[in-house]
């Protein structure tokens, strides 16, 4: 094992780094946002829209992320869609996580006892007043750990979009083996830093989720 | 050029499929086995030995998969083993589908209650015999939905194994791309075929769970 190409490299890996976590932030947003929305259609939506997300929360759960991957980037252009390897890669990574927050947010809507929202629509709240301000906050505690995990879990997936040319961690890694020949070594270093960040990211968002949402968060 | 009609490539994306099927259930296997060893050593009464294997569960459940195949595909030949594609396939995914199959059935161990153990115990029973006949079925029995639920996960996995160079579903379906200029096609009947076979396992782990819950 040699590592005396580590020095030269660092600039490398932490930009590649960088990338990785802008991927993850824009993902975790746009990714909860959608959910948000897609749990509370197929709750309360009209009945075409319901069946419509759950056909799709089926079709990204049992297909593989590299399939999706490449066929929002190789598959779309032929129907005129053409997104540039970083908009394809959010895409592809807010499309999937948000088949899986789907269900999530589901069940931590569902263990909102209904009594919430009768108590606050007796109090004059309109509907979506009652769920923006009394039923999401109190779901969101109950599956805040749920949702952590599916965050770091998708921050390992994105090591998949390396292979549509995103110059995130793993491309990086792919292109100092390419240089320096020391494909384990290069590889091993780029591990840990994945290892680093899955365990910084899960502290920073439990932490983070204390904050926002009170102590009953772990 | 060759001129690829719609059942060519249909053809010879399901004989690629084989290889996908084979790859997973060599896994899936193989990461049985690992796992229960793992799980020997996560529930052993030993901290060291507990902690040594938490670290091994934390390691490949912390990290991507990718990189674990990649570490595997270059690091194998430094032993001074020669590797195949297939070889780093399957030991990569063994590995990673064992540090996921020991924490499920650990959390199937811990859900039993203490008195388990002692009942086993108190009939006279040594801790392998407690171990095999009493806490095992019973851990194994209430796991069985987020079983099933991981295998799924690790059928959508063997996809990554087409970046190493194993022949299987996703690698084949480039090829044929490259021939055909037809991804949109192409990649979408490798997504109906992984559908075909994971929704199955998808809708008979949510019948175990509700069978479960009831």
């Amino acid at each position: 094992m040699a590592f005396a190409w580590l020095p030269g490299a660092a600039g490398d890996i932490a930009r590649g780094a960088a990338t990785t976590i802008l991927l993850i932030a824009v993902t975790t947003l746009a990714g909860t946002f959608l959910s948000i929305l897609g749990a509370a259609g197929r709750r309360n939506g009209p009945v075409l829209l319901k069946r419509a997300i759950a056909w799709y929360v089926e079709i990204v759960r049992n297909t593989p992320f590299l399939v999706q991957l490449f066929f929002i980037f190789f598959g779309l252009p032929s129907l005129g869609i053409r997104l540039d390897p970083m908009l394809a890669a959010m895409l592809a990574m807010t499309l999937n996580m948000a088949a899986y927050t789907i269900e999530i947010v589901g069940a931590g809507l569902d263990a909102v006892p209904i009594g919430q929202t009768e108590a606050a629509l007796s109090l004059g709240l309109r509907p979506r007043q009652v769920f923006i301000k009394i039923v999401l906050p109190q779901a969101l505690t109950v599956i805040y750990p749920a949702l952590t995990s599916q965050i770091v879990i998708m921050m390992l997936e994105s090591a998949v979009v390396s292979q549509i040319a995103v110059r995130e961690l793993t491309y990086e890694a792919d292109m100092l083996q390419a240089r320096t020949f020391r494909s384990f070594e290069t590889y091993l270093v780029v591990t840990m830093v994945y290892l680093v960040l899955s365990m910084a990211l899960r502290r920073l968002l439990v932490s983070g989720g204390r904050h926002v949402l009170g102590a009953g968060v772990s | 050029m060759i001129e690829f009609t719609f059942w060519d490539i249909v053809r010879n994306l399901l004989l690629a499929a084989r290889w996908t099927v084979l790859l997973s259930l060599a896994a899936f296997i193989g990461g049985g086995i690992v796992g229960m060893i793992v799980l020997f050593f996560r529930i052993a009464k030993n901290t060291w030995s507990r902690r040594l294997a938490s670290g091994y569960i934390a390691l490949f459940q912390g990290t991507p998969l990718l990189m674990q195949l990649f570490l595997m595909f270059f690091g194998l030949p430094m032993l001074g083993l020669r590797i195949e594609p297939w070889t780093a396939a399957v030991l990569g995914l063994t590995f990673f589908a064992s540090a996921y199959l020991a924490e499920i059935w650990r959390s199937g161990v811990d859900a039993l209650p203490l008195g388990q153990w002692d009942a086993g115990a108190s009939l006279g029973l040594h801790y392998l015999q407690q171990l095999r006949l009493i806490i095992l079925p019973q851990a194994f029995s209430i796991t069985r939905a987020p079983t099933v639920g991981f295998l799924v996960q690790l059928i959508k996995s063997t996809a990554l194994t087409s970046i190493i160079g194993f022949e299987e579903l996703v690698r084949t379906s480039n090829a044929i791309n490259n021939a055909t200029f037809e991804p949109f096609k192409v990649y979408g009947l490798v997504a109906l075929i992984f559908f075909a076979m994971c929704f199955p396992l998808t809708q008979y782990a949510r019948s175990l769970e509700k069978r479960a819950a009831h």
